[in-house]
């Protein structure tokens, strides 16, 4: 034998390594490349004139403003809610922690057409509050704050489920140490708990954010699809789409991809920075 | 400590109550004629079977690309390794309509399903595409972490007791990622069960046959059969329950292991 290979015992050989790897790249080539391509090949059918015109035309313009809206109103209030959350459950003993974990991961088992409804079933027409809006003239569902509501719903564990393990792992003795040297409670929170989490919580609000923009389900059955005023980016493509109108859909689809791709590649960027979880499934 | 639980309770915990608020404003009889209407059980047939087999194949598949992940160098390892966590971040309303026009009879994938007798799009096997696509990262993230802390060793002891890889791999490597495995296909299960966004493209939407169970509770809602909407709804949740539970458990389980 010419070359001697030295093959360690919990090595594969290499034709079980070729056939393992190919395997893969053709099973996530079909189920994850090509939907991809596929989005950006229908937009661009008609060329990039026929996409862009697709994307700046009132309508879809008011659709992205809205996506922007909802996700700068419910990311910020669920980051903090999660870093509260966080905080209350890693720094502090108290009965009953497992079930408020549990409790907090809830809306992620919970299909998001139920989560629509349930803010259907409260501040709807029939609903709970249903005369009392009326009356004072304040509408929630088929409207901005109800999608609000919804998306605040469908993306409430992310931030939270994040930075529990992460503020659990680094214990108390930081904060301990400062509180011992005369730090009060929040200049505490902001000067040694926050930065020690920046990044986990950065990861968080990517995650947080993603599912914000791209939430359909659950705004869907709040939002009454009403055109340059109650309709996301991607009620705005389910709409095209049923009117037949493939490249516009696939235009602002197109846009939804590349949000998807530029969070994929923060992602894995945020993924080597210490103290980030990540690799979970959610 | 104050402040989570009062968020918690508003925004998640009282809405919730709603649901079975309204489902009980019915006599019983009333409830369990829709929650067990033909209709009904179709859709749930549908829901549960689809996501069944789509959890299945990602189990297999998601095993076999967390392997090539975690123990093996390939070129563009770092793509895939992003690539992999596409279904968390891109809108599954575009995952929707991607794949209902790769999947339709003259789509890229189904041009070549047609003559071979498959019809894939606006079918119940559209909807398992879907809910695969849905589920993958699941099954790949969570087994990814076990199998890349598993302590090499115990292969090698194995290896140096004579056993041949495979059953090395079978029969020491497999069983330590059975909780992850079983956790990772939960998960995916159960969200693929709720699914909707990227499903009502593809599924055609036909009742008793490719009508899912998220997309009936709609359908009850634009008739204003709040109701309705809300029994199919309470017994989506007591299945999410369910599976939160049962994910629990592998997890307390698995525990016992470490």
């Amino acid at each position: 034998m010419a070359t001697v290979s030295r093959r360690r015992a919990t090595d594969d050989p290499a034709w079980a390594k070729v056939l393992v790897i190919g395997v893969v790249a053709v099973f996530l080539a079909l189920v994850l490349i090509l939907p991809l391509a596929a989005v950006f090949a229908e937009a661009l059918r008609k060329g990039l004139g026929a996409a862009l015109d697709a994307i700046n035309n009132a309508d879809a313009l008011a659709a992205v403003k809205l996506t922007l809206i909802t996700a700068a109103i419910s990311v910020p209030f669920n980051a903090a809610f999660g870093l509260c959350a966080a905080w209350a459950i890693a720094k502090h003993e108290f009965p009953g922690k497992p079930l408020l974990i549990t409790l907090i991961d809830l809306p992620f088992s919970v299909s998001p057409v139920v989560a629509g409804l349930i803010y259907v079933l409260i501040f709807g027409l029939q609903g709970w509050f249903g005369e009392y809006l009326v009356d004072n003239d304040i509408k929630i569902i088929f409207a901005v704050p109800g999608i609000v509501l919804a998306t605040i719903f469908v993306t409430f564990p992310f931030v939270a489920r994040e930075l529990i393990p992460l503020m659990q792992e680094q214990g108390t003795s930081e904060e301990e140490a400062a509180v011992s040297m005369g730090a009060g409670g929040l200049y505490t929170f902001w000067r040694v708990t926050a930065p020690n989490v920046r990044w986990g919580l950065m990861y968080g609000v990517l995650l947080c954010n993603a599912r914000a923009m791209g939430e359909f389900g659950a705004v869907s059955v709040v939002s009454g699809h009403i055109r340059g005023l109650t309709n996301t980016m991607p009620l705005h493509v389910e709409i095209l789409y049923n009117e037949y109108d493939f490249v516009g859909a696939f235009a602002v689809a197109a846009l939804l991809c590349l949000l998807a791709v530029v969070t994929l590649v923060l992602k894995t960027a945020l993924e080597i920075q210490p103290g980030v979880r990540g690799r979970r499934g959610h | 400590m104050g402040v989570t639980l009062t968020v918690l309770s508003l925004l998640v915990l009282i809405p919730l109550s709603a649901v079975v608020l309204k489902a009980a404003h019915q006599s019983p009889t009333e409830f369990w004629a829709v929650a067990t209407s033909q209709r009904s059980l179709a859709a749930y047939r549908l829901s549960f079977g689809a996501a069944f087999v789509a959890a299945v194949i990602n189990g297999i598949f998601g095993v076999l690309t967390a392997w090539a992940l975690v123990r093996y160098d390939f070129p563009g390892k770092t793509i895939v390794n992003a690539l992999v966590d596409l279904p968390f971040a891109l809108p599954t309303a575009v995952a929707g309509i991607a794949l209902a026009t790769l999947y339709a009879p003259n789509g890229w994938v189904g041009q070549f399903l047609t003559p071979l007798g498959i019809k894939a799009a606006y079918n119940p096997i559209g909807v398992t595409i879907a809910l695969i696509f849905i589920g993958l990262p699941f099954v790949v993230r969570t087994i990814e972490p076990v199998l890349r802390d598993a302590a090499e060793d115990v292969e090698e002891a194995a290896a140096s007791l004579g056993a041949n890889r495979l059953d090395t791999i079978l029969r020491i490597v497999l069983p330590a990622l059975a909780p992850a495995w079983l956790t990772g296909f939960a998960m995916a299960f159960a969200r693929g069960v709720g699914e909707y966004g990227s499903v009502i493209f593809i599924a055609g939407n036909m009742p008793y046959k490719s009508e899912i169970a998220p997309l009936l509770i709609i359908i009850q809602l634009e008739q204003f059969e709040y109701a309705r909407a809300a029994t199919i709804a309470v017994v989506m949740l007591a299945v999410s329950f369910t599976m939160l539970f049962v994910i629990n458990a592998i997890q307390a389980w698995a525990r016992r292991f470490d």
